[in-house]
Protein backbone atom coordinates (compact mmCIF):
# COMPACT_ATOMS: atom_id res chain seq x y z
CA UNK A 1 0.00 0.00 0.00
CA UNK A 2 1.02 3.42 -0.76
CA UNK A 3 1.57 5.44 2.36
CA UNK A 4 0.37 8.45 0.22
CA UNK A 5 -3.45 6.66 0.47
CA UNK A 6 -5.73 6.72 3.43
CA UNK A 7 -7.90 4.30 2.24
CA UNK A 8 -7.13 1.31 -0.26
CA UNK A 9 -9.20 -1.25 -1.57
CA UNK A 10 -8.97 -4.15 -3.40
CA UNK A 11 -11.05 -6.77 -5.52
CA UNK A 12 -14.06 -6.27 -3.12
CA UNK A 13 -16.63 -8.49 -2.98
CA UNK A 14 -19.90 -8.28 -0.92
CA UNK A 15 -23.34 -9.52 -0.72
CA UNK A 16 -26.15 -9.14 1.24
CA UNK A 17 -26.80 -13.48 1.67
CA UNK A 18 -27.19 -14.55 -1.88
CA UNK A 19 -28.09 -11.20 -3.65
CA UNK A 20 -24.43 -9.44 -4.63
CA UNK A 21 -23.71 -5.60 -3.60
CA UNK A 22 -20.16 -5.10 -4.80
CA UNK A 23 -18.44 -6.58 -7.46
CA UNK A 24 -14.63 -6.51 -7.53
CA UNK A 25 -14.02 -2.93 -6.21
CA UNK A 26 -10.79 -1.53 -6.15
CA UNK A 27 -10.34 2.26 -5.43
CA UNK A 28 -7.60 4.08 -3.82
CA UNK A 29 -8.07 7.52 -1.29
CA UNK A 30 -5.42 9.27 -1.46
CA UNK A 31 -4.66 11.41 2.36
CA UNK A 32 -5.99 15.20 2.45
CA UNK A 33 -8.09 14.91 -0.74
CA UNK A 34 -11.88 14.77 -0.82
CA UNK A 35 -13.09 12.08 -3.15
CA UNK A 36 -16.82 11.74 -4.21
CA UNK A 37 -18.41 8.39 -5.09
CA UNK A 38 -20.71 8.76 -6.99
CA UNK A 39 -23.82 6.72 -8.67
CA UNK A 40 -27.70 6.27 -8.71
CA UNK A 41 -30.05 4.64 -5.99
CA UNK A 42 -28.79 1.33 -4.63
CA UNK A 43 -25.67 1.19 -6.07
CA UNK A 44 -23.61 -0.08 -3.21
CA UNK A 45 -22.00 3.30 -2.27
CA UNK A 46 -23.26 3.64 1.14
CA UNK A 47 -22.48 -0.20 1.32
CA UNK A 48 -19.31 0.60 0.65
CA UNK A 49 -19.13 3.29 3.03
CA UNK A 50 -20.41 0.95 5.95
CA UNK A 51 -17.79 -1.45 4.89
CA UNK A 52 -14.41 1.10 5.22
CA UNK A 53 -16.32 1.67 8.89
CA UNK A 54 -16.13 -2.08 9.67
CA UNK A 55 -19.79 -2.27 9.88
CA UNK A 56 -20.58 -4.74 7.59
CA UNK A 57 -17.77 -7.62 6.77
CA UNK A 58 -16.86 -8.41 2.50
CA UNK A 59 -17.46 -11.88 1.42
CA UNK A 60 -13.76 -11.54 -0.34
CA UNK A 61 -11.19 -8.84 -0.89
CA UNK A 62 -8.87 -6.54 1.35
CA UNK A 63 -9.78 -2.62 2.90
CA UNK A 64 -6.93 -1.32 4.17
CA UNK A 65 -7.21 2.24 6.18
CA UNK A 66 -4.29 4.09 7.25
CA UNK A 67 -2.60 0.91 6.77
CA UNK A 68 -4.53 -1.86 9.09
CA UNK A 69 -6.72 -4.31 7.45
CA UNK A 70 -10.20 -3.42 8.63
CA UNK A 71 -11.98 -6.78 8.08
CA UNK A 72 -8.80 -8.40 10.41
CA UNK A 73 -9.60 -5.84 13.44
CA UNK A 74 -11.13 -7.11 16.56
CA UNK A 75 -13.79 -5.05 18.58
CA UNK A 76 -11.50 -3.26 20.43
CA UNK A 77 -8.97 -2.15 17.23
CA UNK A 78 -12.02 -1.28 15.28
CA UNK A 79 -13.47 0.80 17.66
CA UNK A 80 -9.85 1.81 18.15
CA UNK A 81 -9.67 2.81 14.45
CA UNK A 82 -13.35 4.55 14.44
CA UNK A 83 -12.38 7.02 17.28
CA UNK A 84 -9.98 8.40 14.33
CA UNK A 85 -13.08 8.15 11.37
CA UNK A 86 -15.77 10.63 11.37
CA UNK A 87 -18.73 9.84 10.08
CA UNK A 88 -22.28 12.15 8.68
CA UNK A 89 -25.44 10.10 8.09
CA UNK A 90 -27.84 10.89 5.50
CA UNK A 91 -30.32 12.74 8.31
CA UNK A 92 -27.95 13.37 10.56
CA UNK A 93 -28.54 10.45 12.90
CA UNK A 94 -28.31 13.64 15.70
CA UNK A 95 -29.41 12.03 19.37
CA UNK A 96 -32.49 13.42 19.44
CA UNK A 97 -33.28 13.14 23.89
CA UNK A 98 -30.38 15.38 23.96
CA UNK A 99 -29.42 19.20 23.23
CA UNK A 100 -27.20 20.01 20.20
CA UNK A 101 -24.51 20.87 22.56
CA UNK A 102 -24.61 17.78 24.10
CA UNK A 103 -24.65 15.92 20.81
CA UNK A 104 -21.28 17.70 19.64
CA UNK A 105 -19.58 16.80 23.34
CA UNK A 106 -21.06 13.14 23.01
CA UNK A 107 -17.88 11.50 21.74
CA UNK A 108 -15.58 13.87 23.80
CA UNK A 109 -17.40 12.91 26.95
CA UNK A 110 -17.73 9.16 26.21
CA UNK A 111 -13.77 8.59 24.78
CA UNK A 112 -11.68 11.39 26.84
CA UNK A 113 -11.36 12.84 30.42
CA UNK A 114 -10.71 16.13 29.73
CA UNK A 115 -12.75 18.26 32.08
CA UNK A 116 -16.39 20.31 32.05
CA UNK A 117 -14.71 23.58 31.13
CA UNK A 118 -12.22 22.36 28.56
CA UNK A 119 -14.99 20.17 26.47
CA UNK A 120 -17.39 23.18 26.53
CA UNK A 121 -14.84 25.68 24.72
CA UNK A 122 -14.03 22.55 22.13
CA UNK A 123 -17.82 22.07 21.34
CA UNK A 124 -18.54 25.51 21.15
CA UNK A 125 -15.61 25.86 18.77
CA UNK A 126 -16.44 23.01 16.52
CA UNK A 127 -20.34 24.52 16.67
CA UNK A 128 -18.15 28.18 15.74
CA UNK A 129 -17.12 26.24 12.76
CA UNK A 130 -20.37 25.33 10.93
CA UNK A 131 -22.02 28.51 11.94
CA UNK A 132 -24.03 27.23 14.87
CA UNK A 133 -22.66 28.04 18.12
CA UNK A 134 -25.84 30.36 18.57
CA UNK A 135 -27.94 27.26 18.56
CA UNK A 136 -26.16 24.80 20.97
CA UNK A 137 -28.69 25.16 23.49
CA UNK A 138 -31.34 24.20 21.09
CA UNK A 139 -32.69 20.20 20.84
CA UNK A 140 -32.49 18.57 17.74
CA UNK A 141 -36.33 18.88 16.83
CA UNK A 142 -35.96 22.47 16.48
CA UNK A 143 -33.41 22.59 14.11
CA UNK A 144 -34.03 22.73 10.17
CA UNK A 145 -32.97 19.75 8.11
CA UNK A 146 -29.66 22.39 6.89
CA UNK A 147 -28.97 23.06 10.29
CA UNK A 148 -29.16 19.34 11.71
CA UNK A 149 -26.86 18.33 8.85
CA UNK A 150 -24.53 21.27 10.45
CA UNK A 151 -24.88 19.99 13.98
CA UNK A 152 -23.76 16.52 12.76
CA UNK A 153 -20.85 17.61 10.97
CA UNK A 154 -19.57 19.55 13.66
CA UNK A 155 -20.41 16.15 15.94
CA UNK A 156 -18.62 13.98 13.31
CA UNK A 157 -15.47 15.85 13.51
CA UNK A 158 -15.44 16.39 17.50
CA UNK A 159 -12.14 14.43 18.06
CA UNK A 160 -10.58 15.93 14.77
CA UNK A 161 -11.16 12.63 12.97
CA UNK A 162 -8.26 11.42 9.95
CA UNK A 163 -11.16 10.33 7.71
CA UNK A 164 -14.65 11.83 7.43
CA UNK A 165 -17.30 10.22 5.49
CA UNK A 166 -20.52 11.25 4.32
CA UNK A 167 -23.43 9.45 3.47
CA UNK A 168 -25.51 11.55 1.14
CA UNK A 169 -24.90 14.83 2.72
CA UNK A 170 -26.86 16.97 0.41
CA UNK A 171 -30.10 15.00 0.08
CA UNK A 172 -32.91 16.72 0.76
CA UNK A 173 -31.48 20.03 1.03
CA UNK A 174 -32.30 23.50 -0.03
CA UNK A 175 -29.70 25.34 -2.71
CA UNK A 176 -28.60 27.61 0.24
CA UNK A 177 -28.13 24.82 2.59
CA UNK A 178 -26.98 22.49 -0.19
CA UNK A 179 -23.93 25.13 -1.05
CA UNK A 180 -23.42 25.49 3.12
CA UNK A 181 -22.51 21.94 3.64
CA UNK A 182 -20.46 21.71 0.22
CA UNK A 183 -18.42 24.60 1.34
CA UNK A 184 -18.12 23.57 4.88
CA UNK A 185 -17.08 19.74 3.50
CA UNK A 186 -14.05 21.38 1.76
CA UNK A 187 -12.72 23.62 4.13
CA UNK A 188 -12.98 21.42 6.92
CA UNK A 189 -11.57 18.73 5.60
CA UNK A 190 -8.23 21.24 4.10
CA UNK A 191 -8.40 23.00 8.29
CA UNK A 192 -8.31 19.53 9.44
CA UNK A 193 -5.68 17.99 7.36
CA UNK A 194 -8.48 15.04 7.19
CA UNK A 195 -8.92 13.02 4.39
CA UNK A 196 -12.98 12.99 2.99
CA UNK A 197 -14.92 10.01 0.88
CA UNK A 198 -18.47 11.48 0.31
CA UNK A 199 -21.50 9.12 -1.24
CA UNK A 200 -23.24 11.60 -3.25
CA UNK A 201 -25.03 11.91 -6.16
CA UNK A 202 -25.28 15.41 -6.68
CA UNK A 203 -22.88 15.95 -9.23
CA UNK A 204 -23.27 19.70 -10.07
CA UNK A 205 -22.26 20.58 -6.05
CA UNK A 206 -19.29 17.62 -6.42
CA UNK A 207 -17.77 18.75 -9.27
CA UNK A 208 -17.04 22.21 -7.41
CA UNK A 209 -16.00 20.97 -4.25
CA UNK A 210 -14.22 17.32 -4.82
CA UNK A 211 -10.89 15.98 -6.08
CA UNK A 212 -11.46 13.50 -7.57
CA UNK A 213 -14.42 11.01 -8.26
CA UNK A 214 -15.61 7.63 -9.10
CA UNK A 215 -18.83 6.42 -10.41
CA UNK A 216 -20.32 3.22 -9.13
CA UNK A 217 -22.68 1.44 -11.49
CA UNK A 218 -24.44 -2.22 -10.12
CA UNK A 219 -21.68 -2.74 -7.76
CA UNK A 220 -18.79 -1.88 -10.11
CA UNK A 221 -16.77 1.28 -10.71
CA UNK A 222 -17.67 2.22 -14.01
CA UNK A 223 -15.64 5.53 -14.54
CA UNK A 224 -13.04 7.62 -12.66
CA UNK A 225 -11.31 10.99 -12.75
CA UNK A 226 -10.94 14.67 -11.84
CA UNK A 227 -14.07 16.81 -12.17
CA UNK A 228 -12.33 18.37 -15.19
CA UNK A 229 -12.07 14.92 -16.73
CA UNK A 230 -15.55 13.95 -15.81
CA UNK A 231 -17.04 17.37 -17.30
CA UNK A 232 -15.17 16.38 -20.65
CA UNK A 233 -15.95 12.46 -20.31
CA UNK A 234 -17.49 11.21 -23.63
CA UNK A 235 -18.35 7.35 -21.08
CA UNK A 236 -21.99 6.93 -21.71
CA UNK A 237 -22.79 6.37 -18.34
CA UNK A 238 -20.72 9.18 -17.28
CA UNK A 239 -22.66 11.67 -19.51
CA UNK A 240 -25.96 10.40 -18.43
CA UNK A 241 -25.05 10.76 -15.06
CA UNK A 242 -24.01 14.59 -15.67
CA UNK A 243 -26.46 15.86 -18.30
CA UNK A 244 -29.60 13.85 -16.24
CA UNK A 245 -31.01 11.65 -19.00
CA UNK A 246 -33.45 9.79 -17.63
CA UNK A 247 -32.56 6.78 -20.16
CA UNK A 248 -29.02 5.57 -21.09
CA UNK A 249 -26.81 2.93 -19.61
CA UNK A 250 -28.73 3.27 -16.47
CA UNK A 251 -32.30 2.12 -17.65
CA UNK A 252 -35.26 4.01 -17.19
CA UNK A 253 -37.52 0.42 -16.96
CA UNK A 254 -36.84 -2.01 -13.64
CA UNK A 255 -36.12 -4.97 -15.99
CA UNK A 256 -39.60 -6.52 -16.75
CA UNK A 257 -41.16 -8.93 -19.41
CA UNK A 258 -42.23 -7.07 -22.54
CA UNK A 259 -45.19 -4.90 -21.79
CA UNK A 260 -47.34 -6.66 -24.64
CA UNK A 261 -46.76 -9.92 -23.21
CA UNK A 262 -47.68 -8.17 -20.17
CA UNK A 263 -51.15 -7.01 -21.62
CA UNK A 264 -51.75 -10.09 -23.39
CA UNK A 265 -51.55 -11.98 -20.24
CA UNK A 266 -48.47 -14.57 -21.15
CA UNK A 267 -46.49 -12.82 -18.37
CA UNK A 268 -45.80 -14.59 -15.18
CA UNK A 269 -48.71 -12.50 -13.84
CA UNK A 270 -51.01 -14.05 -16.34
CA UNK A 271 -54.74 -14.10 -15.28
CA UNK B 1 -48.55 -22.79 -10.73
CA UNK B 2 -51.81 -24.80 -11.24
CA UNK B 3 -50.64 -27.82 -9.18
CA UNK B 4 -51.42 -25.09 -6.34
CA UNK B 5 -55.01 -25.57 -6.45
CA UNK B 6 -55.03 -29.63 -5.92
CA UNK B 7 -55.73 -30.54 -2.25
CA UNK B 8 -52.01 -31.85 -2.29
CA UNK B 9 -50.11 -28.23 -3.68
CA UNK B 10 -52.23 -26.43 -0.45
CA UNK B 11 -51.17 -29.23 1.88
CA UNK B 12 -47.65 -28.72 0.67
CA UNK B 13 -47.65 -25.04 0.58
CA UNK B 14 -49.58 -25.21 4.06
CA UNK B 15 -46.45 -27.44 5.04
CA UNK B 16 -43.79 -25.02 3.87
CA UNK B 17 -45.28 -22.12 5.78
CA UNK B 18 -45.50 -24.12 9.07
CA UNK B 19 -41.68 -24.94 8.23
CA UNK B 20 -40.84 -21.29 7.51
CA UNK B 21 -42.45 -19.75 10.48
CA UNK B 22 -40.61 -22.77 12.31
CA UNK B 23 -36.99 -21.71 11.31
CA UNK B 24 -38.01 -18.33 11.64
CA UNK B 25 -39.36 -18.45 15.36
CA UNK B 26 -35.90 -20.87 16.05
CA UNK B 27 -33.50 -18.67 14.38
CA UNK B 28 -35.17 -15.49 16.61
CA UNK B 29 -34.73 -17.67 19.64
CA UNK B 30 -31.39 -17.88 18.70
CA UNK B 31 -30.28 -14.37 18.13
CA UNK B 32 -32.39 -13.44 21.12
CA UNK B 33 -29.93 -15.54 23.14
CA UNK B 34 -26.98 -14.16 21.29
CA UNK B 35 -28.43 -11.00 22.45
CA UNK B 36 -29.57 -11.59 25.92
CA UNK B 37 -25.35 -13.09 26.48
CA UNK B 38 -24.22 -9.58 24.80
CA UNK B 39 -26.38 -7.93 26.61
CA UNK B 40 -24.99 -9.34 30.35
CA UNK B 41 -21.36 -8.88 28.46
CA UNK B 42 -21.75 -5.50 27.87
CA UNK B 43 -23.49 -4.41 31.15
CA UNK B 44 -20.11 -3.72 32.97
CA UNK B 45 -20.86 0.20 32.08
CA UNK B 46 -23.97 0.26 33.33
CA UNK B 47 -22.87 -0.30 37.12
CA UNK B 48 -19.56 1.78 36.19
CA UNK B 49 -21.64 4.69 35.11
CA UNK B 50 -24.13 4.38 37.79
CA UNK B 51 -26.01 7.54 36.83
CA UNK B 52 -26.86 5.88 33.00
CA UNK B 53 -29.40 3.46 35.25
CA UNK B 54 -30.56 5.48 37.66
CA UNK B 55 -31.67 7.63 34.48
CA UNK B 56 -33.40 4.51 33.49
CA UNK B 57 -34.78 3.82 36.85
CA UNK B 58 -36.33 7.18 37.08
CA UNK B 59 -38.13 6.69 33.53
CA UNK B 60 -39.24 3.13 33.50
CA UNK B 61 -39.99 2.45 37.42
CA UNK B 62 -40.16 6.20 38.88
CA UNK B 63 -42.65 7.16 36.22
CA UNK B 64 -44.81 4.31 36.34
CA UNK B 65 -45.38 5.20 40.10
CA UNK B 66 -48.67 6.65 39.80
CA UNK B 67 -50.51 3.56 37.31
CA UNK B 68 -49.07 0.91 39.71
CA UNK B 69 -50.30 2.92 43.06
CA UNK B 70 -53.59 3.66 41.55
CA UNK B 71 -54.59 0.27 40.42
CA UNK B 72 -53.03 -1.39 43.58
CA UNK B 73 -55.68 0.51 45.39
CA UNK B 74 -58.27 -0.11 43.41
CA UNK B 75 -57.59 -4.06 43.32
CA UNK B 76 -56.95 -4.04 46.98
CA UNK B 77 -60.42 -1.97 47.69
CA UNK B 78 -62.18 -4.74 44.81
CA UNK B 79 -60.30 -7.55 46.78
CA UNK B 80 -61.92 -5.98 50.32
CA UNK B 81 -65.25 -6.41 48.86
CA UNK B 82 -65.79 -9.55 47.45
CA UNK B 83 -63.13 -11.14 50.31
CA UNK B 84 -65.66 -9.27 52.54
CA UNK B 85 -68.71 -10.78 51.04
CA UNK B 86 -67.43 -14.48 50.46
CA UNK B 87 -65.87 -14.53 53.99
CA UNK B 88 -68.83 -12.79 56.01
CA UNK B 89 -70.65 -16.21 54.77
CA UNK B 90 -68.40 -18.35 56.67
CA UNK B 91 -68.23 -16.44 59.63
CA UNK B 92 -64.64 -15.33 59.01
CA UNK B 93 -64.73 -11.83 58.19
CA UNK B 94 -61.94 -10.89 60.67
CA UNK B 95 -59.63 -12.93 58.23
CA UNK B 96 -60.16 -10.49 55.31
CA UNK B 97 -56.98 -8.86 55.95
CA UNK B 98 -54.89 -12.55 55.34
CA UNK B 99 -57.16 -13.00 52.28
CA UNK B 100 -56.09 -9.53 50.52
CA UNK B 101 -52.49 -9.58 51.74
CA UNK B 102 -51.41 -13.13 50.60
CA UNK B 103 -53.93 -12.63 47.23
CA UNK B 104 -51.87 -9.23 46.46
CA UNK B 105 -48.65 -10.73 47.96
CA UNK B 106 -47.70 -14.02 46.49
CA UNK B 107 -50.18 -13.51 43.03
CA UNK B 108 -51.86 -9.83 42.16
CA UNK B 109 -48.63 -7.68 43.44
CA UNK B 110 -45.72 -9.62 40.99
CA UNK B 111 -48.02 -10.51 37.92
CA UNK B 112 -50.54 -7.32 37.80
CA UNK B 113 -47.43 -4.96 38.39
CA UNK B 114 -45.61 -6.80 35.61
CA UNK B 115 -48.55 -6.31 33.36
CA UNK B 116 -48.94 -2.62 33.80
CA UNK B 117 -45.13 -2.44 33.73
CA UNK B 118 -45.09 -4.01 30.86
CA UNK B 119 -47.49 -2.11 28.83
CA UNK B 120 -46.41 1.35 30.37
CA UNK B 121 -42.59 0.93 30.42
CA UNK B 122 -42.33 -1.68 28.30
CA UNK B 123 -44.09 -0.21 25.39
CA UNK B 124 -41.93 2.85 25.85
CA UNK B 125 -38.73 1.12 25.99
CA UNK B 126 -39.23 -0.48 22.66
CA UNK B 127 -40.50 2.51 21.05
CA UNK B 128 -37.61 4.11 22.09
CA UNK B 129 -34.48 2.14 20.96
CA UNK B 130 -37.07 1.23 17.94
CA UNK B 131 -36.97 4.79 16.82
CA UNK B 132 -33.44 5.26 17.39
CA UNK B 133 -32.57 2.42 15.57
CA UNK B 134 -34.96 3.95 12.58
CA UNK B 135 -33.48 7.20 12.39
CA UNK B 136 -30.41 5.72 12.56
CA UNK B 137 -28.89 6.81 16.44
CA UNK B 138 -27.89 3.26 17.00
CA UNK B 139 -25.54 3.24 14.18
CA UNK B 140 -23.91 6.58 14.37
CA UNK B 141 -22.91 5.69 18.12
CA UNK B 142 -21.49 2.47 16.81
CA UNK B 143 -19.62 4.59 14.47
CA UNK B 144 -18.26 6.77 17.11
CA UNK B 145 -17.13 3.79 18.94
CA UNK B 146 -19.50 3.73 21.54
CA UNK B 147 -21.40 0.24 21.94
CA UNK B 148 -25.26 1.03 21.56
CA UNK B 149 -26.14 -2.81 23.83
CA UNK B 150 -23.30 -1.37 26.39
CA UNK B 151 -24.86 2.36 26.31
CA UNK B 152 -28.56 1.89 25.71
CA UNK B 153 -30.21 -1.26 26.27
CA UNK B 154 -27.82 -2.61 29.05
CA UNK B 155 -28.66 0.28 31.02
CA UNK B 156 -32.64 -0.06 30.14
CA UNK B 157 -32.67 -3.38 31.09
CA UNK B 158 -31.38 -3.29 34.74
CA UNK B 159 -33.11 -0.56 34.89
CA UNK B 160 -36.80 -2.52 34.52
CA UNK B 161 -35.15 -5.51 36.50
CA UNK B 162 -34.64 -3.39 39.30
CA UNK B 163 -37.43 -1.19 39.24
CA UNK B 164 -40.11 -4.26 38.83
CA UNK B 165 -39.59 -5.84 42.30
CA UNK B 166 -40.44 -2.51 43.55
CA UNK B 167 -43.13 -1.57 42.19
CA UNK B 168 -44.73 -5.05 42.45
CA UNK B 169 -43.89 -3.98 46.44
CA UNK B 170 -45.46 -0.87 46.56
CA UNK B 171 -48.67 -2.26 43.93
CA UNK B 172 -49.12 -4.56 47.12
CA UNK B 173 -48.77 -2.30 50.04
CA UNK B 174 -50.88 0.04 48.05
CA UNK B 175 -53.28 -3.17 47.78
CA UNK B 176 -53.49 -3.58 51.49
CA UNK B 177 -54.16 -0.12 52.43
CA UNK B 178 -57.21 -0.18 49.98
CA UNK B 179 -58.32 -3.81 51.39
CA UNK B 180 -58.19 -1.96 54.78
CA UNK B 181 -59.81 1.17 53.60
CA UNK B 182 -63.00 -1.00 52.25
CA UNK B 183 -63.19 -3.89 54.87
CA UNK B 184 -61.89 -1.74 58.33
CA UNK B 185 -63.09 2.07 57.33
CA UNK B 186 -66.09 1.28 55.46
CA UNK B 187 -67.33 -2.35 56.23
CA UNK B 188 -66.43 -2.05 59.97
CA UNK B 189 -64.08 -5.39 59.85
CA UNK B 190 -62.46 -5.32 63.52
CA UNK B 191 -59.14 -3.28 62.99
CA UNK B 192 -57.12 -5.25 65.13
CA UNK B 193 -58.27 -8.87 64.15
CA UNK B 194 -57.46 -7.13 60.30
CA UNK B 195 -54.17 -6.46 60.51
CA UNK B 196 -53.13 -9.70 63.43
CA UNK B 197 -54.17 -12.19 61.54
CA UNK B 198 -52.33 -11.16 58.42
CA UNK B 199 -49.55 -11.04 60.88
CA UNK B 200 -49.74 -13.88 61.81
CA UNK B 201 -50.42 -15.85 58.84
CA UNK B 202 -48.46 -14.05 56.06
CA UNK B 203 -45.12 -15.78 55.99
CA UNK B 204 -42.29 -13.78 54.92
CA UNK B 205 -40.28 -17.12 53.39
CA UNK B 206 -42.92 -18.40 51.31
CA UNK B 207 -45.34 -15.84 50.53
CA UNK B 208 -43.14 -12.50 50.75
CA UNK B 209 -40.28 -13.98 49.51
CA UNK B 210 -41.96 -16.38 46.04
CA UNK B 211 -43.57 -12.76 45.34
CA UNK B 212 -39.66 -10.92 45.30
CA UNK B 213 -38.90 -13.99 43.30
CA UNK B 214 -41.58 -13.47 40.99
CA UNK B 215 -41.13 -9.86 39.94
CA UNK B 216 -37.74 -10.28 39.89
CA UNK B 217 -38.23 -12.91 37.14
CA UNK B 218 -41.14 -10.86 35.79
CA UNK B 219 -38.62 -8.16 35.54
CA UNK B 220 -35.84 -9.78 33.33
CA UNK B 221 -38.68 -11.35 31.06
CA UNK B 222 -40.02 -7.74 30.35
CA UNK B 223 -36.97 -5.80 30.53
CA UNK B 224 -35.29 -8.49 28.08
CA UNK B 225 -38.07 -8.16 25.42
CA UNK B 226 -38.50 -4.96 25.49
CA UNK B 227 -35.55 -4.51 25.01
CA UNK B 228 -34.55 -6.91 22.39
CA UNK B 229 -37.78 -6.17 20.25
CA UNK B 230 -36.80 -2.64 20.02
CA UNK B 231 -33.12 -3.51 18.91
CA UNK B 232 -34.90 -6.02 16.23
CA UNK B 233 -37.35 -3.86 15.44
CA UNK B 234 -37.42 -3.31 11.39
CA UNK B 235 -36.09 0.26 11.00
CA UNK B 236 -39.70 1.76 9.61
CA UNK B 237 -42.74 3.21 11.17
CA UNK B 238 -44.89 -0.16 10.64
CA UNK B 239 -41.49 -2.22 11.94
CA UNK B 240 -41.64 -0.07 15.08
CA UNK B 241 -44.96 -0.11 15.79
CA UNK B 242 -45.60 -4.31 15.19
CA UNK B 243 -42.64 -4.47 17.64
CA UNK B 244 -44.21 -2.84 20.43
CA UNK B 245 -47.18 -4.74 20.12
CA UNK B 246 -44.91 -7.71 19.81
CA UNK B 247 -43.47 -6.32 23.31
CA UNK B 248 -46.98 -5.80 24.94
CA UNK B 249 -48.43 -9.30 23.72
CA UNK B 250 -45.05 -11.36 24.01
CA UNK B 251 -44.58 -10.23 27.71
CA UNK B 252 -48.30 -10.62 28.52
CA UNK B 253 -47.80 -14.17 27.86
CA UNK B 254 -44.23 -14.42 29.39
CA UNK B 255 -45.65 -13.31 32.85
CA UNK B 256 -48.41 -15.80 32.82
CA UNK B 257 -46.22 -18.66 31.63
CA UNK B 258 -43.49 -17.38 33.83
CA UNK B 259 -46.55 -17.31 36.95
CA UNK B 260 -47.83 -20.88 36.13
CA UNK B 261 -44.12 -22.11 36.63
CA UNK B 262 -43.07 -20.36 39.56
CA UNK B 263 -46.14 -21.22 41.53
CA UNK B 264 -45.63 -24.69 40.42
CA UNK B 265 -42.25 -25.31 41.56
CA UNK B 266 -43.24 -22.65 44.79
CA UNK B 267 -46.11 -24.64 46.00
CA UNK B 268 -44.39 -28.19 46.05
CA UNK B 269 -41.08 -26.67 48.06
CA UNK B 270 -44.31 -25.12 49.86
CA UNK B 271 -45.73 -28.71 50.69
Amino acid sequence: MSADNLVEIKDLDFAYEDRPILKGISLSIPRGKVVAMMGGSGCGKTTLLRLIGGQLRPSRGEILVDGQSVPALNNDELYAMRRRMGMLFQFGALFTDISVFDNVAYQMREHTDLPEEVIRDMVLMKLNAVGLRGAHALMPAELSGGMARRVALARAISLDPMLIMYDEPFAGLDPISLSVIGQLIRKLNDALGATTIMVTHDIQESLHIVDFIYFMSEGKIVASGTPDEIRASKHPFVHQFVCAEADGPVPFHYPAEPLMDEMLGKGTHGR
Amino acid sequence: MGGENKPSGVLLSALGTLGHHVTDAVQRLGFASRFFVMLLLWSGQSFRRINLTIREIYFSGFQSLLIIMVSGLFIGMVLGMQGYDTLQRYGSADALGVLVALSLVRELGPVVAALLFASRAGSSITAEIGLMKATEQLMAMDMMAVNPIARVVAPRFWGGVISMPLLAALFSATGVFGGYLIGVVFIGVDEGAFWSQMQASVDFRYDVWSGIVKSFVFGIAVSLIAVFEGYDAVPTAEGVSSSIKSTVVKSALAILALDFVLTSFMFREAG
